[in-house]
């Protein structure tokens, strides 16, 4: 049994079909990546997982416990952390408040020790712990918003594109961070990213995304070199193309 | 002389308008729906104090503590039973809900108290401070050291109180919030059980010098302006701008022809609207759902 386990899952925005039956098994202590382009319904997946959107049809289990139609809340009290589109932390409370809100539902001694785990793996965070969220830069708040899910000490965390908008640098040191949890704390990941390329080197195990279909799934090894994946995802023959007309260019206009 | 004794009673009106306010603006931030039945709140605390004190005769600090818990179990109650349904409903539609709990508040008080104005009995009516010629009443005294020890209570509870903590958050980013495991839903039923106790507290510092009646609640109208003036989203906006209100109605009382005390209130909204829209405390446009 997968530790979370999608079942012919529809979910409607009013009339519109975001998500038209997907099934996906996210097995324990692995890191797990959904791609797809715009608009395929990765976050649609997420949000129905954590109980912001309720499926229409089909089934959540989550350590063989049915969880769909459970209020958010309750989900992540169930160890889900959710690192959503767009950072999302708390704008006008500090740093460190946004951390220590991270860990609302824990009641044991651990949470300042955690907070300090959290500036280990991120120590801008640590410099700017009595500023308020708003202040931070993109990258920074993004920090902060994994942090901040870390702190729920999740058994599954979901992250919804964290590498969006980030410096090259930010990215690799994102990555990093997300493979060190995933092996130190052994904590389970479901990364949806744009950015196939980073999001394929560290995972296990992939689906791909079209229409709120899941279209091709495998591991990440076998994706990274499927043709489909290397065109449209790490846009291996395009770029190719792309960068020896600009050459010529630059050579006609000298 | 004469404008001390009017700063005076301006003051303590204004801190009444000022707690109603934060009630309104309590609840606004935290569920961005607008209570209208809030002064009702305040009229059903003041009624309630009445039983306790007056007919049941508890001693007045007991009759306060049960007057604060009975509407503080009241707000819970509405939230879970009236406005929770309402979740995701139109605005609209929760604005006609809450002006319709007024109107029942209201009926019930008249059905359970009568219409015939009441006074509390308290351990301080009628005693006052002469300062050289300046009458500082006690009931005027209580009402501003009760209002600075309510705001102060609030401040530290928002400020340094997990609970607390975690109302700013889901107010900030409610989505957020849930994801972080923050029980939404219950929280909100706590912002209108603390909200009404702030009403009941407002009822009971204003019963000595007001009476009670089920139409005292009528004044909420002009705290809704207070809240407006104040930034409608600001909690020391609140209380600033039923200060502003309420010395502006005492001075407006004595200065201009009569009728104006009335309506300062709504003039002060609208001058405020033209000049500073957002205010006297901006934090509307950065709320963020
Ligand atoms: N709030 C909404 N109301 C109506 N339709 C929506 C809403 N949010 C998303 N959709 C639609 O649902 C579909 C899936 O959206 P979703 O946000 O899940 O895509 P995504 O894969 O996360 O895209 P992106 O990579 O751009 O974040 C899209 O067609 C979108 O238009
Ligand atoms: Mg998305």
């Amino acid at each position: 049994m997968a530790l979370l386990e999608l079942t012919n899952i529809e979910t409607y925005y009013g009339p519109i079909m975001a998500i038209r039956g997907i099934s996906l098994n996210v097995e324990a202590g692995r890191i797990s990546v959904l791609l797809g382009a715009n608009g395929a319904g990765k976050t649609t997946v997420l949000k129905t997982i954590s109980g912001a959107m309720e499926p229409q049809k089909g089934r959540v289990t989550f350590n063989g416990e049915s969880i769909q139609g459970y209020d958010p809340d309750r989900v992540a009290r169930l160890g889900i952390g959710h690192v959503p589109e767009g950072r999302e932390v708390f704008p006008f409370l500090s740093v460190e408040e946004n951390l220590q809100m991270g860990a609302f539902s824990r009641n044991d001694p651990d949470i300042a020790q955690d907070i300090e785990r959290v500036f280990d793996y991120f120590p801008v965070l640590k410099d700017k712990a009595r500023q308020q969220a708003a202040y931070l830069s993109g990258g920074q708040q993004q920090m902060l918003a994994i942090g901040r899910a870390l702190m729920l000490r999740p058994t599954l965390m979901l992250l919804d594109e964290p590498s969006l908008g980030l410096s090259p640098r930010l990215v690799s040191e994102i990555a990093d961070i997300i493979v060190r949890v995933n092996d130190e704390q052994r904590m389970t990941i479901l990364l949806v990213e744009q950015n196939a390329r980073m999001a394929l080197d560290i995972g296990h195990y992939g689906y791909v995304m079209e229409v709120g279909r899941i279209v091709m799934e495998d591991t990440c090894e076998k994706l990274k070199s499927a043709t489909d994946i290397q065109e449209f995802y790490l846009g291996i023959r395009d770029e190719g193309v792309r960068g020896r007309r600009r050459w010529k260019q630059r050579k006609t206009w000298r | 002389m004469e404008i001390l004794q009017l700063l005076i009673s301006g003051i303590s009106q204004g801190c009444v308008y000022g707690l109603i306010a934060l009630g309104f603006v309590l609840i606004y931030k935290a569920t961005e729906m607008v209570n209208f039945a809030q002064g009702d709140l305040m009229m059903m605390g003041a009624f309630f104090a009445y039983t306790y004190a007056n007919v049941l005769e508890f001693p007045f600090v007991i009759a306060v503590l049960a007057t604060i818990a009975t509407m503080a179990l009241i707000g819970v109650i509405t939230e879970r039973l009236l406005l929770r349904p309402m979740i995701g409903e139109p605005h609209f539609s929760v604005l006609m809900l809450t002006i319709g709990l007024g109107f029942i508040l209201r009926a019930i008080a008249g059905a359970s108290w009568g219409n015939e104005p009441r006074s509390l009995n308290t351990p301080y009516a009628g005693g006052v401070i002469d300062l050289n010629g300046v009458i500082l009443g006690y009931e005027n005294l209580v009402i501003m050291i009760g209002t600075a020890l309510l705001c102060a209570l609030l401040y530290c509870f928002f400020r340094f109180t997990r609970l607390g903590i975690a109302m700013q958050a889901a107010s900030q980013n409610q989505l957020a919030a849930f994801y972080v495991g923050i029980p939404v839903k219950r929280i909100y039923a706590i912002v209108w059980g603390i909200s009404a106790s702030i009403s009941a507290v407002a009822g009971i510092l204003v019963a000595p010098v007001s009476l009670i009646d089920p139409q005292m609640g009528f004044i909420g109208i002009k705290a809704f302006a207070a809240a407006i003036v104040g930034g409608f989203g600001s909690l020391p906006g609140a209380i600033l701008g039923g200060l502003l209100i309420g010395v502006v109605e005492q001075f407006a009382g004595l200065y201009l022809p009569t009728g104006f005390s009335d309506v300062s209130a709504y003039i002060i909204l609208l001058i405020m609207l033209l000049i500073r829209p957002q205010g006297i405390f901006a934090t509307m446009q950065q709320k963020k759902v």
